[in-house]
């Protein structure tokens, strides 16, 4: 049984009465969390340490326009606590974040919710999502797959947040709009929440919803990876799903997991001298340029594959539409098998790659 | 008249183990293919993978690498750390359905100069039934 407080009100109104209440006592100096921004209605990141700013923040608005894991490890260790809403996988990305001494946990109160998926990032011209929303928060309310939501979003599976220090349960909640459900998960989060009005109560988070959608999502997936694998066979499968590639990189940028500022990749050091380029083209014929396409995707494959906490952003900034995250989330998922790992389940589990047994592996190398 | 297809091998060899191996293959002259091409690192887990890549995308036909037996690293563990990484290289080949074959990895000790002559000829015979490397007139790569 976990430790939980009913407060009688949305669960949004709830969660921005107890970022007042932070604020207001200076128990936190600021508050993390997604904001509209403009009177356009765009939506992003903010970091808001004036109460009345709060009143355009929408911390639960399925949508992400970065990763949050990501955006905190550039601005951790903070001085002073800071509050932070957060979706369970960006969480996850954290504390690989956080593996790879790239961030902190200290001073963050991490809240993360039962996530249900977020749209995808608008592009100019694109029609906006908005007419979806009520039809969403309804299938949220009975644990259901919404309409246009991101393809990863609904073949993930790790959609109850780990390592939060306080999860705000949101599917398969009816009463979503008349009452919220605070889980305090750590001491942490029972000591900032002490002077905040709500019922105490015992109740799992695990509910028969919950399973459920997760059976359903395990449906999506297998189906995904089935329609996936019969085109990225081989050498000609990966040209097939590569040949799009304009060699923007900006998989790599926005992936948390990918911190390198000195990626690799983006150095000079896999350049083709004029002498390579003749050998390889008087062997071939031809030569698609620039080259290195196949050999930048399987490079972070090897590279951080078994760390992909699955966010999708990659696939979402992929101008050529190529289903990045669909091919990360299947090999990773393997890779990390291969060591039992699961991305950012413990910030004291070490990345398969920096320890080693020395009874596995004996068939390799004899 | 058609040539026979020698198998091109890139061979990363340790400086401690395997390269030393090799030098002593060479001097008790045991025969070997003379299309092995050895790099000499200072560790075995001195190769990224992405090395391994390279070389298997620029045409390589076989990709060896040679390092000091488990327990016997003169930097205590660097070959542990190869072999998981190896192992996580050929995992992702085999998913991808790429020839996860070409690549082997052999402990091979500074006096085991039989042992290396022995793994190169075997390797060339294992990547000859392979056959060769289609990267090798790939254009899109």
């Amino acid at each position: 049984m976990d430790r939980l407080m009913k407060v009688n009100k949305s669960a949004e109104l709830a969660i921005i009465d107890f970022f007042r209440l932070l604020l207001e006592n200076d128990r936190v100096s600021g508050i993390f969390t997604l904001r509209k921004i403009n009177k356009d209605d765009s939506v992003d990141y903010c970091l808001v340490t004036d109460e009345n700013r709060l009143d355009e923040a929408i911390p639960f608005y399925p949508f992400m326009p970065a990763n949050a894991g990501q955006i905190l490890s550039r601005f951790s260790p903070m001085n002073k606590p800071v509050a932070v809403v957060i979706k369970p996988c960006e969480l996850r990305a954290f504390i690989e974040l956080v593996k790879r001494e790239q961030g902190t946990l200290d001073n963050f109160l991490l809240i993360s919710y039962s996530c249900a998926g977020v749209f995808p990032i608008i592009k100019t011209g694109d029609e906006p999502f908005e007419k979806f929303l009520p039809s969403y928060w309804e299938t949220v309310k009975r644990g259901g797959i919404s309409q246009g939501i991101r393809q990863t979003c609904k073949v993930c599976e790790h959609f109850l947040p780990m390592n939060a220090d306080i999860t705000i349960s949101l599917i398969g909640e009816n009463k979503l709009d008349s009452e919220c459900k605070m889980f305090l998960n750590t001491d942490k989060a029972k000591e900032f929440a002490k002077d905040f009005e709500g019922e105490m109560l015992e109740e799992d988070l695990e509910s028969p919803v919950i399973n459920s959608l997760l059976t359903k999502r395990k449906g999506e997936k297998e189906d995904l990876f089935t329609e996936l694998s019969s085109k990225y066979s081989g050498l000609d499968g990966m040209i097939n799903i590569f040949g799009r590639c304009i060699g923007c990189h900006g998989c790599s940028r926005v992936c948390p997991i990918c911190y390198c500022t000195l990626c690799d990749f983006e150095s000079h050091n896999y350049d083709y001298s004029a002498s390579i380029l003749e050998r390889e083209i008087s062997q071939k014929g031809a030569l698609r340029l620039p080259p290195d396409t196949i050999f930048f995707h399987l490079g972070r494959l090897i590279h951080m594959s078994f760390s992909c906490i699955g966010c999708g952003l990659c696939t979402e900034v992929c101008p050529a539409n190529i289903p990045v995250s669909t091919l990360f989330i299947k090999i990773g998922e393997e890779t990390a098998k291969m060591f039992d790992y699961i991305p950012g389940r413990n910030v004291k589990e070490a990345i398969p790659v920096t320890v080693f047994k020395e009874e596995e592996f004996a068939e390799l190398g004899e | 008249m058609e040539r026979e297809f020698l198998p091109k091998i890139v061979s990363f060899l340790c400086k401690w183990c395997s390269y030393t191996g090799a030098d002593l293959a060479g001097i008790n002259r045991l025969q070997y293919p003379t299309s092995i091409l050895p790099i000499k690192v200072m560790c075995s887990s001195r190769v990224d993978p992405v090395f391994v890549i390279k070389a298997y995308l620029r045409g390589a036909d076989g990709v060896l690498i040679g390092g000091c037996h488990p327990g016997d690293c003169h930097y205590q563990d660097g070959n542990y750390h190869t072999r998981r990484r190896v192992a996580i290289l050929k995992r992702v080949f085999e998913l991808l359905g790429l020839e996860e074959g070409r690549i082997r990895l052999s402990w091979i000790s500074a006096s085991e100069g039989p042992k290396f002559a022995r793994v190169c000829n075997e390797f060339t015979e294992v990547i000859k039934s392979l056959g060769e490397n289609t990267t090798k007139t790939t254009i899109f790569l």
